[in-house]
């Protein structure tokens, strides 16, 4: 706090050594996801069909609108572990709400205000109470999937209505389906709002220095608040389109899906630390998710084994920059 | 007295003593020692995993890959028992220790040595090593009846009128707190917790503490593999899914902080107990154990609530003993 020199300016990246426009994150992610989806076309003669890629998206597309979020939260120096419980109980919810006869509109407003409403209470006790925020979602992580268990318990609600399957089923175009335009349609909305305005501005700031900001004007408890409701939201979003691609509710839904969906934000070269990272990098480590776990799946390789190769790739990627650049460095002996 | 009470723990025991008594008055054979002791066998696996993870948490890092571990380690232990029944128990123990050893190792050395933050290093692992034991196990399950009788009930077996388990748990209570509050590397864990930068100045070797305490936490990792898969004599994929998170739970409750630096082993053993307690008394008070996740979540926010309170104040004081030293 004594002698720390002030940053002049704010990265956007990871690495600044590597960030010409050959070697930054970006490019590697694209290298990769390429070097996957040859390897894919290679491997298996199922691969190329529009129809399997169209169901290729159905991997990444929900967790990917939580890593949208989860993006700038990361970002902000915040993490939230309480996304996939947040997901189960807006399920529960939503499937409360089938058994007392709501129409779909309904179901998706109780979704999304249950996410939101979640996300709000986090917000409120890392930014109220100032406690960490890794603690904080893991106990509300057991608290709102423990509300799950107690309402559902080992049961399961179904029924929901016919034009309910749309959001998780529905096809906008051809093979492009509801879910896989929705999520670019949000992350043009994220980049936009974390690239080109002055919130994104101040969501990087905040991740750098959240004391010089506070200093500089910027209300710091406010934009944090303010990115755990959007987590909230788009847990409740996702919610809805899980539930509807499923048609039911179980209190074990959506289980593990934060592990995966911060793998995606830091696979898409945002700083764990805070203060660096890309939409586009997110946007990109969603889509070479959803790629290895598919090609793998064409070749009748079990899910658990596909984890190995996600735990290592991400291990990898991170690894790979700093191997390089003390290699350029020569002091890696 | 007025320093006494400044012990987080003393007001955690409290906590756990009104909690035993509340139970007691819904089923009153609940404060019976017998009982207690149950209990405290239950939590063995849980307390000894909690203070696996605190010294992790004390040099500002997360282990994640625990319970993975735990589920490699542990079938490891198991097939090496089915397809030679003849190996001695202890030589598995052993085994299963350095299994542990490697696996923490290989956490230690990317942290260490490429300076990757702990939770992505571990977030990674927890699904490589859980991928690898379905890898070595083919998906295949060890049962009950592939394991020899020795495997099982070594761990059951009375000693002094505790089952072995309870004595491996007090045991590695009893080493811990020896190691943190009587030697050097006890003291560097704190240290570099609250100070990083200071702690380099004193002559630290951060990088090189960080590789121990994960060398340490999968160690444990590997031990608790074996106690798990020979308590619940199953080995399967799915053992201890998600159970790094109820290690954490029990750290949090146990007043150990996330941001390093602050915490001890009675903490640790005293928060696995408050959850050991809770899961053990939700059945025999007639709750459905399906409220055990929410209260368990309600516990720890509770829990940082109230630890959050003066934590910089603790932090100065552990800094003010080790000048006085």
């Amino acid at each position: 706090m004594t002698d720390s020199p002030a940053p002049r300016h704010i990265p956007d990246r990871l690495d600044k050594p590597l960030s010409s426009a050959i070697f930054s994150w970006e490019a590697l992610l694209v290298v990769i996801a390429v070097a996957i989806f040859a390897v894919n076309s290679f491997a298996s003669p199922y691969f190329l069909d529009p129809w399997s890629l169209s169901d290729l998206t159905f991997n990444f597309t929900e967790k990917g609108l939580i890593a949208l979020a989860m993006a700038l939260l990361i970002i902000s120096g915040e993490i939230d572990l309480s996304v996939a419980a947040i997901v189960a109980l807006a399920s529960t919810m939503m499937g409360m709400a089938v058994q007392a006869g709501a129409s779909t509109p309904m179901l998706v407003a109780i979704g999304i205000a249950v996410g939101l409403a979640c996300g709000a209470f986090n917000g409120l006790l890392v930014t109220r109470l100032g406690l960490p925020s890794i603690v904080v979602t893991i106990g509300t992580m057991s608290l709102f999937r423990g509300i799950a268990f107690i309402i559902l318990g080992d049961q399961a609600y179904k029924g929901y209505p016919e034009s309910f399957a749309f959001f998780g089923q529905g096809y906008v175009w051809w093979v492009f389906s509801f879910e896989l335009a929705l999520f670019l349609f949000a992350a043009m909305v994220y980049w936009f709002v974390l690239h080109r305005t002055s919130f994104g501005r101040r969501v990087f700031a905040t991740g750098n220095n959240p004391v010089a900001c506070q200093f500089s004007g910027v209300r710091v408890d406010r934009i944090k608040f303010i990115l755990f409701c959007l987590t909230g939201l788009m847990s409740g979003i996702a919610s809805v389109l899980i539930t509807s691609r499923l048609g039911s509710t179980r209190p074990s839904i959506a289980q593990g899906y934060e592990l995966e969906a911060i793998t995606m934000v830091v696979l898409g070269g945002v700083s764990i630390l805070g203060g660096a990272g890309s939409i586009l990098g997110v946007v990109l480590a969603a889509f070479i998710m959803g790629l290895v776990t598919f090609g793998l799946g064409l070749l009748n390789v079990p899910g658990i084994v596909m984890s190995i190769f996600i735990g290592l790739l991400l291990i990898i990627v991170i690894a790979l920059p700093i191997i390089w650049r003390r290699l350029r460095e020569g002091r890696f002996a | 007295m007025k320093n006494f009470l400044k012990y987080r723990e003393i007001w955690l025991l409290a906590g756990i003593v009104v909690l035993i008594g509340l139970i007691s008055t819904r089923f009153p054979g609940f404060a019976d020692p017998a009982n207690l002791r149950q209990v405290f066998n239950d939590t063995s696996i849980l307390m000894i995993l909690a203070l696996g993870q605190m010294v992790v948490i004390l040099t500002r890092s997360i282990d994640l890959s625990m319970a993975s571990n735990l589920c490699f380690t542990g079938m490891v232990v198991a097939m090496l028992n089915a397809a030679h029944p003849a190996i001695p128990i202890p030589a598995l123990i052993v085994i299963a220790l350095l299994v542990g050893l490697v696996l923490g190792a290989i956490n230690g050395f990317l942290v260490w040595r490429l300076n990757i933050p702990s939770i992505v290093v571990t977030l990674g692992t927890l699904t490589i090593y859980r991928g690898a034991t379905f890898v070595v196990s083919g998906g295949a399950w060890v049962n009950a009846d592939q394991m020899s009788p020795d495997f099982i009930n070594f761990q059951r077996a009375a000693l002094l009128g505790l089952p072995v388990l309870s004595w491996i748990a007090i045991i590695v209570i009893a080493l811990f707190f020896l190691v943190m509050t009587r030697t050097q590397i006890g003291r560097s864990i704190y240290a570099i917790g609250v100070n990083p930068t200071a702690s380099v100045y004193a002559g630290i070797d951060v990088g090189r503490t960080k590789f121990i305490v994960f060398c340490i936490s999968g160690m444990i990792g590997g031990l608790a593999g074996y106690l798990w898969i020979s308590r619940y004599v199953i080995a399967s994929v799915e053992v201890a899914n998600g159970y790094e998170l109820n290690i954490i739970a029990a750290c949090v409750i146990g007043g150990i902080s996330i941001a390093g630096g602050i915490g001890s082993v009675g903490g640790a053993v005293l928060g696995a107990l408050f959850l050991g307690i809770i899961s053990n008394a939700l059945p025999v008070i007639n709750i459905s154990p399906f409220w055990q996740m929410a209260i368990s979540g309600s516990a720890i926010i509770l829990a940082v609530v109230l630890n959050a309170r003066g934590e910089r104040r603790q932090g100065r004081i552990i800094l003010r003993k080790a000048e006085a030293a």
